[in-house]
């Protein structure tokens, strides 16, 4: 059974066909980032601008690729949560009229839910219930997942994702964006035990999290150190910010698993690419034998593959989206 | 902002669905489109070709109706026209001597608008879109103007103080961009063979956003 998936939650507009859930007939993206990259961050007006310039072209190279046409698919699957909202009533708009037009049914997608499946899509065996960490530019969040189409969210971020924490000490630093994947690279040849930044809410005790304070942290030292006149390694800054956050997500994520007695943790999600991150978590996991698992980078990052196949269970499960389906900012599960 | 859906043929007016001041288009538009196409007892599949509203107006708006428009005209294969949404307007007055001003609210203290002309049969637009405060549209006009468009909800007294007896307005229903005459106004571009490109077609925003505009300030 062929789903055509479309997403537009941030600012990338994607589109593509999935079999079954599983096998990616095509999976189209076309990133934006050179648009924004001069305002060092996501301007939301440019990104809904870009995304009707580029929709239509996205999803018909997405049935080109995958050799179909639009007589071809079972049902439209489209993110319509969380993400901004401008952007996401592009993708919303097209896929609905699609749907109408071509009298199929349309299924509204849980952008997180479906960063979560991309480790369904790639591990058929994955086991369940699994605790997942999804983390990314816009979302933090810690959820107990039950099934593709089931989960508990167990806690998430009061203030900043920590993607965007990464891109603002990017841009803080005129380092470029997007700022998780540069970081990264610079953070690899830093020493991460040079500055001792604060790992917020490590101990509260909850799932939550916190990075807004971390990365006014980052400011205010290097605000510091230039007023002293001291030299930064920035490759040095960068690396023990990176550790502190890490520290505070594989240390939630592992409290989680102990709690919720599971034997196999995810991360899915844009920063699911970082790679202290995945090295630390494949660690800790090891000691403690817990199986983990994390997408391959293509379906890390927004892509409508995921969104096509989390649509393909959610259609076998019944769910159908009226013409009315709105527009989300917020996750509200 | 309006929604409004229209529907006609060569010859009539078919049928119209129109919300003054529609809260939520995205959940709303498709269902009016339905709506409209079961009360006529059409099929989408008979429509001969879609036309659009392309603004200025509330941007988000203007996306939800332009991306609807095109995902439409893509999945049927059907022709898809833009009509600039002021330009719609305009056609409520097509035979007055007087200029032609219709003007759109577009917050910030500014209105959306051009000017007209009637040529005997039809307004013919006779300046570039704009977006700017009221006073730098009365400042350009010396003569006697119809005025419409929701901009007047906001700045009818204000322009009677400035041009007094120069400046007639609309009653409200002729103030709002209706379906009708979008739908109208595309047949006539659908006659002449001229139509758009479904996949390059975005709306008419006539203002930046306002990062590039504090970009190229700084």
């Amino acid at each position: 059974m062929l789903i055509l998936g479309i997403e537009s939650s941030c600012d990338d507009t994607a589109a593509a066909v999935v079999e079954d859930g599983v096998k990616i007939l095509s999976n189209v993206i076309s990133s934006q980032n050179e648009f924004h990259q001069k305002y060092g961050g996501i301007v939301p007006e440019i990104a809904s601008r870009k995304h009707v310039e580029l929709i239509l072209y996205v999803i018909d190279e997405a049935l080109k690729k995958a050799g179909i046409t639009l007589d071809d698919p079972e049902a439209i699957a489209v993110t319509y949560k969380p993400g901004l909202v401008g952007s996401l009533l592009v993708g919303l708009s097209a896929a609905k009229a699609i749907a109408y037009a071509r009298r199929k049914p349309l299924i509204g997608v849980n952008h997180i839910e479906a960063h979560a499946y991309a480790n369904f899509m790639e591990h058929p065996d994955l086991e369940v219930p699994h605790l997942d960490l999804t983390v990314s530019g816009g979302h933090t969040l810690l959820v107990y997942i039950k099934s593709p189409t089931e989960h508990e969210v167990l806690g998430g971020t009061l203030d900043d994702a920590v993607g965007e924490a990464y891109d603002k000490i990017a841009k803080f630093l005129n380092l470029g964006f997007p700022g998780g994947p540069i970081i990264d690279r610079l953070a690899k040849s830093g020493d991460p035990k040079a500055i001792d930044f604060p790992r917020p809410l490590l101990n509260s005790g909850d799932y939550n999290f916190s990075f807004s304070g971390l990365k006014t942290a980052v400011t205010y030292f290097v605000r510091e150190a230039k007023a002293q006149g001291k030299e930064i390694r920035e490759e040095d800054l960068l690396a023990s910010f990176q550790q502190a956050a890490v520290d505070v997500l594989v240390a939630k994520l592992l409290k989680a698993s102990e709690e919720k007695q599971v034997s196999t943790v995810t991360l899915s999600g844009g920063v699911a690419a970082n790679s202290l991150l995945r090295k630390t978590l494949s660690e800790k996991g090891r000691e403690l034998g817990l199986k983990v698992v994390y997408p391959s980078l293509a379906l890390c990052t927004d892509n409508a593959a995921i969104i096509a196949g989390l649509g393909y269970h959610l259609f076998k499960k019944g769910v159908r989206s009226g013409l009315d389906l709105s527009a989300k900012a917020n996750l509200e599960f | 902002m309006t929604g409004s859906v229209g529907l006609l043929n060569d010859r009539e007016l078919m049928g119209e669905y129109t919300i003054g001041n529609l809260a939520n288009h995205s959940e709303r538009l498709m269902i009016m489109i339905d709506l409209l196409l079961k009360e006529v007892n059409l099929k989408l599949e008979e429509l001969d070709g879609i036309a659009v509203a392309l603004g200025p107006g509330s941007f988000t708006g203007l996306r939800i109706g332009v991306t609807t428009a095109k995902a439409l005209a893509y999945s049927l294969k059907k022709p898809i026209v833009g009509i600039p949404t002021l330009d719609a307007l305009a056609q409520h007055f097509p035979l007055t001597d007087r200029l032609i001003c219709p003007i759109l609210d577009a917050r910030k203290q500014e209105v959306y608008s051009a000017f007209y002309r009637s040529d005997g049969h039809k307004a013919q637009r006779i300046s570039d879109y704009q977006v700017g405060s009221i006073e730098k549209v009365l400042e350009k006009i010396q003569e006697p103007v119809v005025f419409l468009g929701n901009g007047l909800l906001l700045y009818q007294s204000h322009i009677t103080k400035a041009l007094g007896e120069k400046a007639l307005f609309a009653d409200p229903a002729h103030s709002s961009p209706r379906g009708g005459l979008i739908a109208w106004l595309g047949l006539q571009r659908l006659i002449q063979q001229d139509q758009d490109d479904p996949f390059s077609l975005v709306p008419l925003y006539v203002r930046r956003s306002d990062a590039e505009i504090f970009w190229e300030k700084r």
